[in-house]
């Protein structure tokens, strides 16, 4: 049988075998853990500890602010050395509770198990904001907006993305082998607030194991296991609904708009935690590779540890690394130094050497129209960067800039090697500053 | 860390794809029918090949240096255009015709627009219409072959598609004997342009541009299935007097056209409508111009015409963006 999967997509080398073998490992606590304020999608949350103060692991250090925000947890117990702008993975310095680990490892006291049997939904919901639970898959975006939903958009099918089509990336694969009652329970939990008839998991062909043994632990349960096409970007939202679903997410719309929500499978093992252990998300599995690593492995880090811990951890570098890249190669963020912290959309830190690193010249366009058979949206990049690049803003928008989810596969393909992602993004930009101008 | 660490906006790898790398596999493609035209033409098609790919190099540096620009005769697009243009070419054509065709490929034919991407006509096919009509004896100046050791000598004579032509204008009805020569045409047995002397080898090459993925089947099949159709047609109509479609296909530059100069990338559109749009296009004005026109071969025209069509057709198929309304319909 064909496996599902959607129009357009590239297929990168998935360099996946270095870690995907590997089971998870715990990594030490450090000196020093420095826990980022603003870590997902929406407004940072606010300090709620004071220098020199002692926490618990799993004690609330930042409140949310608003509804689009969650709460920030230390990942461990000691005392709070620091609230102050550090480098954050965002880029420019962000305020951070710097942590100094007493060495307990204490949980705080005042977190219990449920029966989540007893809850109704709405607690359910509040138990998952508390616990600051946001999408592992790299968004970060806050679960429990996403588990609310308004309603007049029902969901008739929940859908869990356990695709992981970014090259060098296996943290999502171990978590369904090592993990899969966790990520199951989740799923279970999630099912009771949505009512959804259908639950999917989407998993890559390349990962028969997991798609093997979650089918044996869901036989009886009405948990449809689906194999996909492997094939980039697989994982992204709208691909992976139109795989399973065949239907398309309206432009400019949500997945709710065709009655679906997605949410990654270790965000599902995320929810178990804060439902039935009242854990918050304070630690999360991350694979660390590349070229210059020496010993690739998944990790299961805590919130805040520095890179250059997990490096140290994963014996040091081959050589000295080219590019610092938080997340997977197609749509990661390259780092400045290795003194940033992981945050909890941190699915990989992967290091590549210079040679690794893409820099051919930039050329003319010579219209080979590999761009545009390449991309997942069927956008024509090529000419909307030929727009943007000319800050024609109509235009820009007239070729539906605004569709572009930033896969990469354009920039990829592309021969002439032109930066496609980074100028479409530059209009995209332009189109909405033109937009907010207009409001005003 | 001492070492310099580069910053940059996702992707961060790349296929490895380059354009020197594409233009490249362009040309270790079209070393069999070269190989095939210098066996049957001999040392004429050689010199051709020659002169016309350094003749291209050479105007390519010096226009560039002229507009003070880097050279970038190392992409390899000058070198494509160059052996291009000999297999447009009779093997008979003299020096001097050869080198100024290389000349007006790319001076006129790329660089006054800005050089590689920017040209909106193949550049080779600009410069065989230039020649044919300003030098219509020396550009129609057929030979039949003469395979290297044969011992024979090249030979003037008529293509097969200028013998159909005469014959049907002087009599109405197509030559009993031209029938039965197909599977030469095929194998390069005939008269013709350097390029188009071997149907067989020039597929060759195409596979291995299909393998690459450098050539995708949308123009080829659609050029060569229109020109099938419909030349079928009009044979179905007039078996006498219109040559069935096996001829069609086997001679003149068809082959040549379809696989190669219709593909090319810069002149064609790149949205998968546009390029069967693009190919039913030439087809149809292939056929056209080879039954009707005033030349027996219609495909240059026919290209330079779709060529300069690229434009509005890119700009009417645009893709539909995913999650948006089919024509007329839902999402
Ligand atoms: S245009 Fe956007 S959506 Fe399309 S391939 Fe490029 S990055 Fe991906
Ligand atoms: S892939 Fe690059 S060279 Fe090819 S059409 Fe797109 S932008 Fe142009």
């Amino acid at each position: 049988m064909k496996l599902r999967t959607f129009k357009g997509g590239i297929h990168p080398p998935d360099n996946k075998h270095w870690t995907s073998h590997k089971a998870i490992e715990d990594c030490p606590l450090p000196d020093e853990l420095v826990v980022p304020l603003s870590q997902h999608i929406g407004a940072p949350s606010v300090a709620c500890v004071e220098v020199g103060q002692h926490v618990a692991k799993g004690q609330e250090i930042g409140s949310a602010k608003g509804f689009v925000s969650v709460p920030v947890h230390a990942s461990t117990s000691g005392e709070v050395v620091a609230i102050e702008n550090r480098p954050h993975p965002f880029g420019t310095p962000l305020p951070a509770v710097v942590i100094k680990p007493d060495g307990e490892d204490s949980w705080s006291s005042n977190l219990q198990f449920t029966d989540p049997g007893s809850l109704t939904s709405d607690e359910l919901i509040e138990k998952v904001r508390q616990a600051g639970v946001v999408g592992m898959g790299g968004a970060a975006f806050p679960a429990h907006v996403k588990m609310s939903p308004p309603p007049e958009k029902p969901i008739h099918t929940l859908l869990f993305n356990g695709v992981e089509c970014e090259p060098y990336l296996t943290s999502d694969h171990r978590m369904m082998l090592e993990e899969s009652e966790r990520v199951l329970q989740g799923v279970a939990l999630l099912q009771y607030v949505y009512g959804a008839e259908r639950v999917v998991i989407g998993i890559e062909a390349n990962k028969p194991d997991a798609i093997a043994l979650l089918k044996k632990q869901c036989a009886d349960a009405a948990v449809e296991i689906l194999p996909l096409q492997v094939k980039y970007p697989q994982g992204a939202e709208k691909q992976l609904i139109f795989a399973a679903t065949g239907r398309e997410v309206p432009s400019g719309g949500l997945p709710m708009d065709v009655g679906v929500a997605v949410h990654n499978v270790s965000t599902a093992a995320a929810v178990t935690d804060a439902v039935m252990l009242g854990r918050p998300l304070i630690e999360r599995v991350c694979t660390v590779t590349g070229p210059a690593i020496k010993e690739p492995k998944n990790l299961r880090i805590r919130i805040g540890m520095s890179l250059s811990h997990l490096v140290e951890v994963c014996g040091g570098l081959v050589e000295e690394p080219g590019k610092i890249i938080l997340g997977g190669p197609m749509m990661g963020f390259t780092q400045v130094g290795l003194d940033v912290p992981v945050i909890r959309g941190s699915s990989g830190l992967l290091l590549l050497r210079e040679e690794d690193i893409a820099n051919s010249p930039e050329g003319p366009c010579i219209r080979c129209a590999r761009c545009v058979q390449a991309c997942p949206m069927n956008l024509m990049p090529t000419t909307i960067a030929a727009y943007a690049r000319r800050d024609l803003v109509e235009e820009t928008e007239e070729y539906c800039a605004m569709d572009c989810i930033e896969c990469g596969s354009c920039s990829y393909v592309c021969p002439a090697s032109i930066p496609l992602v980074q100028l479409i993004r530059h209009g995209k930009a332009a189109v909405l500053a033109k937009k907010r101008n207009a409001l005003l | 860390m001492s070492q310099q660490l580069y910053l940059s906006s996702s992707p961060h790898v790349h296929s490895g794809e380059t354009t020197p790398s594409v233009m490249r596999a362009v040309l270790y493609s079209l070393v069999p029918a070269c190989g095939v035209a210098v066996y049957f033409f001999g040392i004429p098609a050689l010199s051709v090949l020659l002169i016309a790919t350094l003749g291209c190099l050479a105007t390519e540096v010096v226009c560039q240096r002229l507009m003070r620009q880097p050279v970038t005769i190392a992409d390899g697009s000058a070198a494509i255009t160059g052996v291009l243009l000999a297999l447009n070419l009779p093997p008979t054509s003299p020096w001097w015709l050869t080198l100024l065709g290389a000349v007006i490929a790319i001076a006129v034919g790329k660089q006054v627009y800005g050089g590689l991407g920017s040209n909106p006509f193949n550049p080779a096919l600009v410069a065989r219409v230039v020649l044919l009509i300003s030098f219509p004896v020396q550009m129609t100046t057929w030979s039949a072959p003469a395979p290297l050791g044969s011992g024979l000598d090249l030979v003037t004579t008529a293509t097969p598609l200028g013998e159909w032509k005469n014959a049907v204008m002087l009599t109405g009805a197509m030559p009993a004997e031209m029938q039965g020569s197909m599977a030469g045409y095929f194998l390069g047995n005939m008269p013709g342009c350097i390029g188009e002397v071997s149907a067989l080898a020039l597929l060759l090459g195409a596979g291995y541009l299909f393998y690459r993925r450098i050539l995708t089947w949308h123009i080829p099949a659609t050029y060569v299935g229109t020109v099938v159709l419909l030349s079928g047609a009009f044979w179905l109509i007039n078996p006498a007097k219109y040559p069935n479609p096996v001829f069609h296909l086997v001679t003149g530059g068809l082959v040549l056209g379809a696989f190669y100069m219709a593909t090319d990338m810069v002149t064609t559109p790149v949205s998968i409508r546009g390029m069967l749009i693009f190919g039913v296009g030439c087809g149809v004005l292939t056929v056209l111009i080879r039954l009707f026109g005033g030349y027996p071969e219609g495909v240059s025209f026919a290209i330079l015409l779709m060529n300069a069509a690229t434009p509005l057709i890119d700009r009417y198929t645009k893709p539909r963006t995913f999650g948006t309304a089919r024509q007329g319909g839902s999402v």
